[in-house]
């Protein structure tokens, strides 16, 4: 290999890593609508894949740990909480929605799931200050 | 909140801030017509049940019985591929590289998580993982010893670095014992860490023995 490829590696292994071929996509359902968010956006001709990958790689490379643990839950949300933020970024850059909107509207949603009774669909309007 | 007994909640429901924030790009992008809300789920389908290393393994076993076709294959990967119905959705190009008893090929996206989807829906969570991304490139026999793959010495190593351009499925070698075997009976013993390069393909004694 050629020396200046060496990315710091990390000192532990990579624990239990023969890997079943059955493991989830997908964690979390928030994880497959970001996922499906961003696919669509793409579809769409918002931005293209490349622009995708730029930002999702530099938020990465910004919050990245070796973990100890490859293949958990946990990873898959580490993961997907940095897709995320790479999806709002692009949002904010492409001028849709900065941060603050973002944010009062997840918490409107969230509001508005404590207003609603279980088992009846959660109304956005329930949770407006 | 209060830190009395958390019971006071009412009859409602508890939405955890990584849904909270997922639902609210979903409504701004659904109001500023970005997307249609009704799209994602079939976007998910595709991806949880639709593609996956299946579709990889085929091609794989194809190449392995029609000579013309790993020919195409070698040449421009993504018509070879694309002829079979798989097809990327992100433009990318699809490349397959070709183990031989010289060479042997492991693939990794050292940025993020460049992967062949098409051919082998998304990738495990190790694959994605910081530790693989780094080592794969920096100590990649130390990585496949880790699968139990240990390459003899005289079998050198080709690491490929995807990115959003150009993806990579590794065409792993035909076991032993399967001459005269037809496409459907290879395909099984095509793997999906095979086609990452992490394993071989099986043995057709190892299948035989995973089956009920």
């Amino acid at each position: 290999m050629s020396e200046q490829r060496i990315l710091n590696p990390p000192a532990e292994a990579l624990p239990g890593l023969p890997v079943d071929e059955g493991e989830p996509a997908f964690f979390e359902p928030w994880q497959a609508k970001a996922f499906a968010l961003t696919v669509s956006l793409n579809e769409a001709g918002f931005f293209a894949w490349s622009e995708w990958t730029e930002a999702f790689a530099a938020v990465l490379a910004a919050t990245d740990a070796p973990m100890a643990e490859a293949r958990t839950a946990a990873y898959a949300e580490a993961y997907y909480r940095s897709w995320l933020d790479a999806l709002e970024q692009l949002i904010g850059r492409h001028k849709v929605a900065d941060a603050a909107e973002l944010n009062f509207i997840a918490q409107t949603w969230k509001r508005a799931a404590e207003a609603t009774r279980h088992g009846t669909p959660i109304r956005y309007e329930a949770g407006l200050p | 909140m209060s830190h009395d007994h958390d019971h006071d909640h009412g009859s409602g429901s508890h939405l955890d801030d990584m849904t909270a924030r997922v639902m609210a790009l979903e409504k701004v992008l659904t109001e500023k017509g970005l997307i249609d809300p009704d799209a994602l789920d079939a976007i998910i389908d595709t991806y949880e049940t639709r593609v996956g290393p299946r579709n990889g393994a085929r091609v794989v076993a194809r190449a392995w019985t029609d000579p013309a076709f790993a020919e195409w294959l070698a040449r421009d990967g993504a018509a070879a591929i694309g002829s079979m119905g798989y097809t990327g959705r992100q433009g990318e190009h699809l490349h397959a590289v070709f183990n031989t008893e010289e060479v042997h090929n492991l693939v990794v996206c050292t940025l993020c998580s460049c992967y062949p989807w098409s051919v082998l829906g998304l990738p495990p969570v190790w694959y994605k993982s910081h530790a693989y991304r780094a080592r794969a490139v920096s100590d990649p026999r130390g990585v496949l010893a880790e699968f139990g793959l240990h390459l003899p010495a005289g079998t050198s190593l080709r690491v490929w670095d995807s990115n959003s351009e150009m993806r990579y499925l590794v065409v792993p070698r035909r076991p032993e014992g399967t001459e005269g075997w037809d496409m459907e009976a290879l395909a099984p013993l095509v793997t999906r860490n095979s086609m990452i390069g992490t394993e071989l393909a099986l043995a057709p004694t190892a299948q035989k023995a995973s089956q009920p």
